[in-house]
């Protein structure tokens, strides 16, 4: 049903592509991460919810086309449609029936609840692509709430200590997940970075309710004079590290939000004073449960750790493989 | 234990070395005596000799996770430490993994509930748990530590798989463990830092004396901290007007400090290990130096003038027993070029001149004890000349220190200079990588590399120093794309890059399939500009080694 191109995921029954690394005819996109959504293709089809966001990565003329979570369009000789994810706004699992089955691909996706998007649905099916971006067993998440109150209490002793605290995190769904989680439980302000407004912007345009925020760069008031941020939060992309804004920070200490962070050695090679773990891919437990629940007499493993997974899934008796990726790199999403 | 590791947390959240000092300062005034005892222990890198062998740490969380033996060795290079790996896979143990049902394989994650167990103090972890389980069949290790788990957190689990392995290691040096506890008890670091020298059991009431205002007897045998000297990178004249300055030779043998003092003799390696007993000729050439001695100095393995290679010295290090014979076949001498102490005063703070004038005053140029010469030249070329002749010589090259420096504590830059000979070099191809520990997990950046035997190349050294940041990050990511085979962790790449490599040392070894084995190698710079079958040849490699041999005789 599905083969691997040069292009990435073709489905010949019905001529399209899945998240195609070039421009093709036509391209269903899982969700609006960069790697996963690359512009230039002459047709686009995702959810309602992800054309605000690629509308602002490719324009407005972008050929967008959309549907709701679970509802069916018939392309070629195939019957697609698009269901939760939960790895971000909009983020979707393309299910494909047509003669030679059920087909899902999972795109990235996440089984923690997050209050910005909607939640994963498993689907059943016979072939299941799934990711393994952490496709290992060391990669276990805390429950969010944990990760939460560490970041809470890492912020006090910063502000204890005069300082200033940054998270870096993901522009897509990170900082929106991180915003709505802190909203919950503290009523303190939280700073952006001025490239997570149009990202922050766009969730909102889609009825995701975020807390009010404040750029860093209105901190300074009118006449120029410059109000300290210590003990305050900031939330910047990753790109903004070792730059000049970062001097608006005053003494700060420095952590990044992703899984990575699960492990020490990594956090310390990138120098982070903290690292919090919290994720927006699968965990290996979730990973687990969500092949377990498809039902899938098949699976197909990509990004990340797929051998060791796909390994792991044959001792189980499962029949499994791995799906090459172009994407060698760190994930987006995270 | 949580207190630990709380503090452990605290000094790896920060890169702040006032940070780390403050946290640590805090600690020692707060924690019981004796669990502060065992934590300057472990903070100033001293171990307890591996209780339990890395891989039974392996074989537990295999045992108690289900997991097969290869996924831990995938999970291991990307974690790149043993006890993390471990710590990380226990989080949660699911009951059973066997039966292919969701029920099986989905355990709610649950973080160890610590709040019911009354915490067990380091002090108590460490002399009624830890301790004991050495000698124990590997059975009831495996039992008792299992059975310990649960009350740990994932922190502590790790904190223990360190210690149990002999591997704790944190990120503060001596100096700063030293600084914190000066600040705790508002003493000079100077006194604090001699009371950490040499060999010491962590108890309550060893603690009390290294925090006490008042000197004791203890304090007698204690080395001075010894100075260190940096490397000369730049240009040998930026250090100005030779006269300003005393050259030695860099001798290539244990750093020691042989004390004198109230009858008894005492010789301290740089290691902060008694080694008096290992060279008695040097304690009995010692008891005729005056009382209230201290000489700083070299260990040398040394016959007709000239020193042997560290090799030979290595056979008397050890060696415990039969010293009388191993002293005759290998003659060692004590090469000083300080004192430190003389007449029972403390004279480091004295010019480096006046110091030599005294050390000259009490050895002579001859005999087991005798004073390191003074290299005189004309200018610093003519050093240099010398310098490059110190292979021949069998030592290191030269040390350069400034007349009127004291005797410093640590490595204080600016007036003790070593100004070693350069390693020897070859450019090489870059055949396998696999990824590196600690800090370089799941990056690629242990390298193996080769030199051309014919059509073939033949690995010579693995080296994983000296690239920088950016460039680690470039080859990490090149060799993902250029990878032929997976053997494991291991990657074959394409032999594409060339990077000259640089060495200490070279000798013949039956052990490596070229037959030669190098010690020390690192990476000097990566040679974008040579293609691979420009790299050197293993012909080129014998000729370095002829050449080695050639010079030591």
């Amino acid at each position: 049903m599905l083969a691997e191109t040069a292009d990435g995921l073709y489905c010949s029954a019905g001529r399209f592509h899945i998240d195609p690394w070039q421009p093709v005819e036509r391209a269903l996109i899982t969700h609006a991460h960069g790697d996963h959504a690359r512009p230039g293709s002459a047709a686009y089809l995702c959810t309602n919810e992800t054309v605000p966001l690629l509308r602002r990565r490719f324009g407005p003329d972008a050929p967008l086309e959309s549907l709701k979570y679970g509802e069916t369009r018939t392309i070629g000789d195939v019957r697609v449609s698009f269901h939760p994810a939960g790895h971000v706004l909009g983020s979707a699992q393309i299910r494909i029936e047509g003669e030679q089955g059920v087909w899902v691909a999972a795109g990235d996706y996440k089984r923690a609840a997050d209050p910005t998007c909607a939640a994963f649905e498993p689907v059943r099916c016979d072939t299941f692509i799934t990711e393994s971006t952490f496709g290992l067993p060391i990669y276990r998440w805390d429950p969010t709430e944990i990760v939460i109150a560490e970041i809470l209490s890492w912020w006090a002793a910063n502000r204890e200590a005069d300082k200033s605290s940054v998270i870096f995190c993901y522009t897509l769904g990170k900082a929106q997940r991180l915003l709505a989680e802190l909203a919950r439980v503290s009523d303190a302000p939280v700073f952006v970075h001025g490239m997570m407004l149009g990202m922050i912007d766009a969730y909102r345009e889609a009825g995701v309710s975020l807390p009010e925020v404040q750029t860093v760069i209105e901190r300074a008031k009118p006449r120029g004079e410059k109000r300290s941020l210590a003990g305050e939060l900031v939330l910047a992309p990753l790109s903004a590290r070792g730059t000049p804004w970062m001097r608006r920070l005053g003494v700060h200490s420095d952590a990044f939000a992703s899984g990575l962070m699960r492990v020490r050695g990594v956090r310390r090679q990138r120098a982070y004073d903290k690292g919090f773990v919290i994720s927006d891919h699968a965990d290996w437990p979730a990973l687990l449960t969500t092949i377990a629940e498809t039902g899938a007499s098949r699976v197909l493993a990509t990004h990340g750790y797929a051998e060791p997974l796909a390994r792991h899934l044959s001792s189980l008796g499962l029949d499994s493989g791995v799906i090459r990726t172009a994407w060698e790199g760190e994930p987006s999403g995270d | 234990m949580r207190q630990f590791a709380e503090l452990y947390d605290a000094i790896d959240s920060t890169t702040s070395t006032n940070a780390k000092v403050a946290a640590m300062a805090a600690y020692f005034a707060g924690a019981p005596r004796a669990d502060a005892a065992w934590a300057v222990f472990f903070l100033t890198g001293r171990r307890l000799k591996r209780l339990v062998p890395h891989a039974s740490i392996g074989e537990w969380t295999l045992a108690a996770t289900g997991l097969e033996e290869w996924m831990l060795g995938e999970c291991y290079s990307v974690v790149g430490d043993g006890a993390e790996t471990a710590a990380l896979l226990l989080d949660a143990v699911p009951a059973a993994l066997k039966g292919w049902t969701t029920t099986d394989i989905v355990q709610p994650f649950r973080a160890a509930d610590t709040s019911s167990v009354a915490p067990l103090a380091l002090a108590a972890w460490v002399e009624d748990r830890i301790l004991p389980l050495r000698g124990l069949d590997p059975a009831e290790q495996q039992r008792r530590v299992t059975a310990w788990l649960g009350d740990l957190d994932r922190l502590e689990r790790f904190i223990l798989f360190k210690l149990l392995t002999g591997e704790f290691r944190v990120g503060v040096s001596q100096t700063l463990v030293v600084r914190a506890l000066a600040h705790a008890a508002s003493l000079e670091a100077s006194l604090v830092a001699a009371r950490l020298m040499g060999e010491w059991t962590p108890s309550a009431a060893w603690f009390e004396r290294v925090l006490s205002a008042e000197h004791t007897d203890d304090d007698r045998s204690r080395p001075y901290p010894f100075c260190l000297a940096a490397p000369l990178e730049g240009d040998v004249t930026s250090l100005g007007e030779l006269r300003d300055w005393q050259v030695e030779w860099k001798w290539d043998g244990i750093r020691a400090q042989l004390i004198r003092r109230e009858e008894a003799i005492h010789l301290w390696s740089r290691g902060e290990e008694l080694i008096t007993h290992r060279f008695p000729e040097i304690t009995a050439a010692a008891t005729h130096l005056p009382d209230g001695t201290v000489l700083d100095g070299e260990v040398l393995a040394f016959r007709d003038d000239r020193p042997l290679p560290f090799s030979h010295l290595q056979q008397r290090i050890g060696r415990q027993k039969q010293v009388a014979q191993m002293s005759r076949a290998v003659p060692v001498v004590f090469m000083s070029y300080d004192i430190l102490e003389s007449d029972g005063e403390d004279v480091r703070p004295r010019p480096l001149s006046e110091r030599r004038a005294l050390l000259e005053s009490v050895l002579a140029t001859a005999g087991v004890l005798r004073v390191s010469p003074e290299i005189v030249g004309s200018s610093w070329q003519q050093l240099a000349g010398m310098r490059a002749n110190s292979r021949a010589l069998a030592v290191e090259g030269l040390m350069i220190k400034r007349r009127t420096s004291s005797y410093g504590v640590g490595r204080k830059r600016g007036d003790w200079w070593k100004w070693k000979i350069d390693p020897y070099s070859i450019d090489a191809v870059l055949i396998y990588a696999q990824p590196g520990s600690g800090k370089r997990a799941s990056m690629l950046t242990d390298y193996t590399f080769g030199v051309w035997a014919g059509e073939e190349l033949v690995p010579i050294a693995k080296a994983y120093s000296g690239l920088t940041n950016e460039e680690i990050a470039e080859v990490d990511k090149w060799i993902r794309r250029h990878t032929r085979e997976r053997f494991g962790p291991v990657r074959h790449v394409d032999p594409v890059h060339v990077f000259e490599l640089g060495f200490e040392g070279i000798a013949k070894s039956s052990r490596h399939r070229s037959g030669i084995a190098v010690r020390f190698p690192r990476m000097l710079r990566w040679r974008r500009d040579k293609k691979a079958e420009e790299a050197d040849t293993l012909d080129t490699v014998r000729a370095l080694l002829e050449k080695a041999d050639a010079d030591v005789r």
